[in-house]
């Protein structure tokens, strides 16, 4: 597993209004949100952002509407200036670039998917999805076989000269996504990418990125509002919350371990058995024990567990990566992690309080 | 005694009202004084009049009258328009040989070769069928109880003035759309050119160019229908989707290449209504314009008006019903095809 970082975001803070400077000068001395929107009429749109994220991975930013997710992915490629911080991206400081460095990165570093889309409805499939290169300056006969690639790729085989309204959603956000990887950018921004599809195409669609992630490593910033999905995609989790992270981490550790009362309210209504794994709850061991039920694997759900042992709270089971025991789960210890935990002592509401 | 004399002797100014004043020449309302003899009567507040540049003028001889308002506009206006048509004419000289070449060209050309090559356009710009065969017959028609010619020169000045309209009114219209600054000079200007009484537009012209120029009437018909097309235009850009403007940008598009690849086909459907408003725009106002001797339909209508020649009126009149419906219908028609071609 490389570690490398791809994309670091360093005391990031966006402040929206008329006078951006006057108003950060309030909040480097604490003042808060709403003070500040009632006292000086500006937003405080980011806070204090620091995220490092990694490169191959899937970054999700997750966050109730309004907590600045969209405000934060378009500070990677400046498509938002921001009021104080650091954008750094492969070692370089992407704040410090001109215009013309700029548009290279846009170009050739990042390609983005949009929430509804953003197709050019008088284009064709085909030719929508060579825009990136086409913007690069490509003749239509050098682009149009990569294009045809990955309109192929991600199921749209003879669709080419259909226009965007004729394709149902999920189809229009494949050739989004087709459009995104034409342009062989190896960080893709994907802003509520699959919000606006109903859910049964929603779970295709991330079928389909986790697929494609699978195959070409892409460093992804996804953003959602949705927990399920944020859990099913994430290698690393951010919560936002009015411009702050309250935690990141690996989502399975933050639901295993909330530490804010925000996200134990968030994360009580999911399916904890569909989620979480069998490696966050098992007994880190390599010694083998008498008396075990059976073999199950690291990376099982809890819910796969329970099938198995048909809800006898007195089994445990072998806890096993690439043929190798990791572990040991009993059913005890499996049915204790489903009850939901209370934020931890040290979460940032308890301090703040 | 004048009701205001108290303002000025209060200010202290009556010496100056009097300097040298020999009597200015009298107003209206002190000639019908005069006329029923002698001063009027102390009168009564009830009588006070408005404190205008008239009643002013009563109490202080030296305060202009407003008689000398529309003079000094006058003479302001002719005495820069020496200047102004020295500059003016060698610029605005193009649209009268581009005028002149299409009167030239409508009337020249055979009638068996012309309405072929209108049908064409029709069909070209339009893709129905239909309408070509509407179109036929409309010419047709016209042709028919000769006014054929009238309709071609009508024709061929609407082409012109269209033409030139949108090769002006976009680009206004796109610095518009990218310049709240520029916009919020423009509209004003947009707002009196629409709002002005096209006959209005035609006394200045009168002074600066000499009437025989076909500039004259190219100018007041250029000047009242750009109006749409450069309206519609900045409006069609602002309301080009903001996210597909940002997908532009996150791919790194140039602004030339958003320009052309984005904002002006997603614009299409607006600049293409507005090129329908800015042709039936020049088509009223080529009726208008005959009076400054603009040849076509409407130097019919105004002998119709000028020697009560009812039938002669009325028929011309409905000439430019029929020409107005065709360059509706194909307009539209075309429209519809780019908006058929975009829907979201
Ligand atoms: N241009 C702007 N001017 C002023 N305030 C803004 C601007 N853009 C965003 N904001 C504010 O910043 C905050 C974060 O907005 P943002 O769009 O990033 O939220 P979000 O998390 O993406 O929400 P959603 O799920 O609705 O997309 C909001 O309070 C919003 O009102
Ligand atoms: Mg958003």
């Amino acid at each position: 597993m490389s570690e490398d970082i791809k994309v670091s975001i360093r005391n990031l803070y966006k402040v929206f209004g008329a006078e951006p400077q006057a108003a950060m000068e309030h909040v480097r001395a604490g003042m808060d949100k709403a003070d500040l929107l009632e006292e000086h009429g500006h937003v405080l749109g980011l806070k204090d952002i620091n995220v490092d994220m990694h490169a191959g991975k899937i970054t999700v930013i997750m966050g109730l509407s309004g907590s600045g997710k969209s405000t934060l992915i378009r500070h990677l490629n400046r498509l938002i200036e921001p009021t104080a911080g650091e954008v750094i991206v492969n070692g370089e400081d992407v704040l410090a670039y001109n215009e013309e460095q700029l548009r290279r990165l846009r170009r050739e570093n990042m390609s983005m998917v949009f929430q509804k889309f953003a197709l050019l409805p008088h284009r064709t499939v085909l030719e929508n999805a060579g825009t990136p290169l086409e913007v690069r300056g490509y003749e239509r006969h050098e682009w149009e076989d990569e294009a045809r690639k990955w309109l192929n790729r991600v199921g749209l085989e003879g669709q080419d000269n259909q226009f965007p309204h004729q394709l149902s959603g999920g189809m229009q956000q494949r050739v989004g996504i087709a459009r995104a990887l034409t342009s062989n950018a190896d960080i893709m921004l994907m802003d509520e990418a699959f919000s606006a599809l109903d859910p049964l195409i929603r779970t295709d669609m991330q079928d389909l990125l986790l697929e494609l992630q699978e195959e070409l490593h892409k460093t992804v910033v996804f953003i959602t509002h949705d927990l399920d999905e944020a859990l099913k995609l994430a290698d690393h989790l951010v919560i936002l919350k009015d411009g702050e992270i309250v935690q990141q981490g690996e989502p399975q550790r933050i639901l295993l371990h909330p530490n804010d009362p925000y996200i134990v309210d968030f994360i009580s209504d999911i399916n904890r058995a569909r989620v979480l794994r069998v490696r966050s709850v098992m007994q880190k061991t390599d010694q083998p024990r008498p008396g075990m039920a059976g073999e199950v694997d690291a990376d099982d759900t809890l819910e796969s567990v329970i099938a198995l042992s048909e809800g006898d709270t007195a089994l445990s089971y072998r806890v096993m990566r690439n043929g190798q025991q990791v572990g040991i789960l009993s059913v005890k210890e499996l049915v204790r992690a489903l009850v939901p935990t209370a934020a931890a002592e040290d979460g940032i509401r308890a301090k703040a309080g | 005694m004048a009701s205001y004399d108290f303002l000025f002797d209060g200010l202290g100014l009556r010496e100056w009202c009097d300097a040298g004043s020999s009597q200015a020449p009298m107003s209206m309302a002190d000639l019908i004084g005069k006329s029923q003899g002698g001063d009027a009567p102390a009168r009564s507040i009830w009588d006070l009049p408005f404190p205008s540049m008239d009643a002013l003028n009563d109490a202080c001889p030296n305060f202009p009258q407003a008689r000398e308002l529309t003079k000094g506009l006058e003479n302001g206006f002719l005495s820069i328009k020496d200047g102004l048509s020295l500059f003016l004419d060698p610029l605005t000289q193009p649209l009268s040989w581009f005028l002149e070449g299409a009167l030239w060209l409508f009337q020249t050309v055979p009638w068996f070769v012309m309405i072929p090559l209108l049908l064409l356009v029709v069909q070209l710009v339009a893709r129905s069928f239909g309408l070509v065969l509407f179109v036929a017959a409309c010419i047709g028609f016209l042709a028919f109880i000769d006014h054929y010619d009238y309709a071609m020169q009508t024709l061929a000045i609407i082409f012109v003035c269209a033409f030139l309209c949108v090769l002006v009114g976009v680009p206004i219209g796109i610095a518009m759309s990218r310049s709240n600054t520029f916009q919020n000079i423009t509209i004003p200007i947009l707002d009196m050119l629409q709002t002005l009484p096209p006959f209005v537009y035609l006394i200045p012209l009168i002074f600066l160019f000499s009437v025989t120029e076909p500039k004259l009437y190219g100018i007041a018909i250029i000047l009242y229908a750009i109006v749409p097309v450069i309206r519609l235009t900045n409006l069609g850009i602002r309301l080009v989707d903001k996210e597909v403007i940002e997908a532009a940008d996150a791919f790194g598009m140039t602004s030339w290449q958003k320009l052309k690849g984005v904002q002006i086909p997603l614009a299409l459907p607006n600049i293409m209504a507005g090129v329908n408003q800015t042709i039936m725009m020049s088509l009223a106002m080529v009726v208008i314009a005959s009076l400054v001797s603009a040849p076509g339909l409407g130097v019919l209508v105004l002998r119709g008006i000028r020697n009560l020649e009812l039938g002669v009126g009325l028929v011309s009149g409905l000439g430019i019903v029929l020409l107005a419906v065709v360059l509706d219908r194909v307009t539209k028609a075309a429209l519809a095809r780019v908006n058929a071609a975009q829907k979201q």
